[in-house]
């Protein structure tokens, strides 16, 4: 065989194999999805939503508390890091060629990549450990913290992409830097932003680390801030790791929710994302 | 002619720069935060065990001595096996997405690979305990004897240990060393390709050369891909079988550093033994600060030769459009 051919032979080769590394990752997805969706569709039923969790050895009951405590944890999360994540986000749109706008972009990228058991030692430390009591508080604390710089990039990236001649135009007009910002910038990137928002919640409502020893675990009804409460992710895992079949069952049921929550905020944000970017491209 | 801004107006816009730039510092001040209470609170086992907390394996809460040596092992051990498998696949991901693929087929593959960092970790946990470990626990089983002699393959077939934590972390880490890697390609500029076409390059030899244009890029994204999996907490511990000893084989139930902090951290009944468990994510995140501090730098050093570039050649082409 003569070079050429051989060059040409290892150049198929390695296009074949590429290839395959595109299959070698959809068969763990296609596996995962296929078991969530079949365990957790037969296992899913009204009463997931609506009851509470039966005690130890009887059957049936539901996470309607762990369910609460998710959405009361991602409110508090959001209470917190929304507005601080947001007016960020518009200073780095603003003054984003400055060192210090750098130094907080670069801070803010190096901050999602902190594991987020550490961030809940951080919030332990901040809301537990000076009343030593766990509370939704403290849970809500450690998932705001891990939205804090989701929410300022994505809130920057989306104002980037409203064109600056509509800054220039408002400042041509009189307004100063604030009224152009919030009044004009925000105003025109909002629907982005807020689908941003919406997938960082999500992805954040999927988080069981930060909690396992802040908003801990509660086996009843609560809506108080400062008591230790039920979320979907450290209950799925306390079921997970149980010895008994049925919560095992509950367990699927519980994924297939996180997984269903996750994937439609996923699909929202890349249709909105696309029409913005087309909106914006003349 | 223009009046010069009022100085009412531009008193204005100061503070709108320091009123949104304190918002923005709080970012700065949150790393800094995380840094100085995990030192606080860490402070008794710093002191009591110094630099021997790292380099001794026993871990006796009963007895109150700490050792995290086993745990150090386990997050590298399960990291960089993670990384050896994830690696080529992402990359081959990056390279048929970017440079291969028909356009159709570019948009769903690629949100079906970046979906593998959307599900949530405990989920993977979930489907490792009930699928992925007896799976790996068939394979242990069928492992031949004479192989089971090499120190990577001994011990008995738990399914739980380091083979299934390396696999479902490797999983894990795709999508962020993919998505970073195509776009480390993506910013490549075509003239690198067209040139080594015009030599009479094969399709691979053109890659190569896109490859070696942007490999402190995907270098960084490799090293994203790192930090992640030696943060990982949920999945790895409920997979790796969570037993401080180190071990060569990847058969053998081992631990992790985010994986103890998650299993002790509640029952932590002394302040010795809290602040052990905190010195542990104390490290984790100096590790991991450096690690993906490393990887930005790398990353970004990349996107900024690309985006200058990309200027010069706008303005190399801008002249013949005009022309014509």
């Amino acid at each position: 065989m003569n070079q050429a051919a051989r060059r040409k032979l290892l150049s198929g080769f390695v296009v074949g194999l590429c290839a395959l590394a595109v299959v070698a990752a959809l068969i763990p997805l296609a596996l995962i999805l296929f078991y969530v969706v079949e365990q957790g569709f037969s296992s899913l039923n009204w009463d997931f939503f609506t009851k509470m969790p039966k005690p130890v050895g009887e059957t049936g009951g539901g996470m309607a508390n762990a369910i609460l405590g998710t959405l009361m944890l991602m409110a508090i999360a959001s209470v917190l890091a929304i507005p601080v994540g947001l007016i960020a986000g518009v200073y780095l749109s603003e003054y984003g060629r400055t060192a210090f706008a750098t130094l907080v972009r670069f801070t803010a990228d190096v901050l999602n990549g902190i594991p987020s058991i550490v961030i809940g030692i951080f919030a332990y430390g901040l809301a537990v450990l000076p009343v030593h009591r766990f509370s939704a508080l403290a849970g809500g604390l450690a998932l705001g913290f891990m939205m804090l710089p989701i929410v300022a990039r994505t809130t920057e990236e989306l104002l980037n992409l409203v064109p600056a001649s509509l800054r220039e135009g408002s400042l041509a007009l009189g307004a100063t830097r604030a009224q152009a910002a919030f009044g004009v910038m925000v105003p025109a990137a909002l629907p982005g932003i807020m689908t941003g928002i919406l997938l960082a919640i999500a992805r954040i409502a999927g988080e069981t680390a930060p909690l396992l020893f802040t908003s801990f675990n509660n086996r009843f009804f609560t809506t108080r801030l400062d008591q230790p409460i039920a979320s979907l992710t450290v209950q799925v895992f306390t079921y997970a790791i149980s010895p008994y079949e049925d919560w095992h069952r509950q367990a699927w049921a519980g994924a297939l929710v996180l997984v269903a929550v996750v994937f439609v905020f996923s699909v929202l944000a890349r249709v909105v994302t696309r029409r913005l970017e087309r909106m914006h491209r003349t | 002619m223009r009046k010069p801004p009022s100085p009412r107006r531009s008193a204005d816009d100061r503070l709108f720069r320091l009123g949104t730039g304190f918002f923005a510092f709080l970012v700065v001040l949150l790393v800094g935060g995380i840094a100085f209470e995990l030192y606080e609170n860490s402070r008794l086992s710093i002191q009591k065990f110094g630099f021997h907390f790292w380099q001794t394996t026993t871990w006796d809460p009963v007895a109150g001595n700490f050792g995290a040596l086993p745990f150090i092992w386990g997050t590298l051990y399960s990291s960089l096996l993670a990384l050896v498998i994830s690696t080529p696949i992402a990359l081959g991901i990056a390279i048929f997405l970017s440079e291969l693929s028909p356009r159709f087929l570019r948009t769903p593959l690629a949100f079906l690979t970046e979906l593998l960092a959307a599900i949530p970790s405990i989920v993977y946990g979930l489907w490792g305990i009930f699928v992925l470990v007896p799976i790996v626990r068939q394979i242990e089983v069928h492992t031949p004897d004479w192989l089971k002699k090499v120190p990577l393959f001994t011990g008995p077939p738990l399914g739980v240990g380091m083979l299934a934590a390396g696999l479902i972390l490797a999983v894990m880490v795709i999508p962020f060393t993919s998505s970073v890697a195509r776009e480390v390609l993506k910013a490549v500029p075509a003239t690198q390709r067209e040139a080594a076409y015009a030599l009479g390059a094969t399709r691979w030899e053109a890659i190569q050369a896109a490859l070696r244009y942007g490999r402190t890029g995907i270098a960084g994204a490799i090293m994203l891909g790192f930090g992640r999996a030696i943060g990982e907490t949920m999945a790895v511990t409920m997979v790796i079988g969570n037993n401080p000893r180190i071990n060569s084989s990847l058969f053998a139930a081992q631990h992790t550093m985010a994986a103890v902090i998650a299993n002790e951290f509640t029952e932590a009944d002394t302040d010795l033994y809290l602040n052990a468990l905190i010195e542990i994510g104390l490290v984790l995140f100096v590790i991991t600060l450096v690690i993906n501090a490393l990887s930005r730098l790398l990353i970004w050093s990349v996107n900024r030769e690309v985006k200058v570039e990309a200027v010069t050649k706008a303005a190399a082409t801008a002249l013949p459009e005009a022309a014509a």
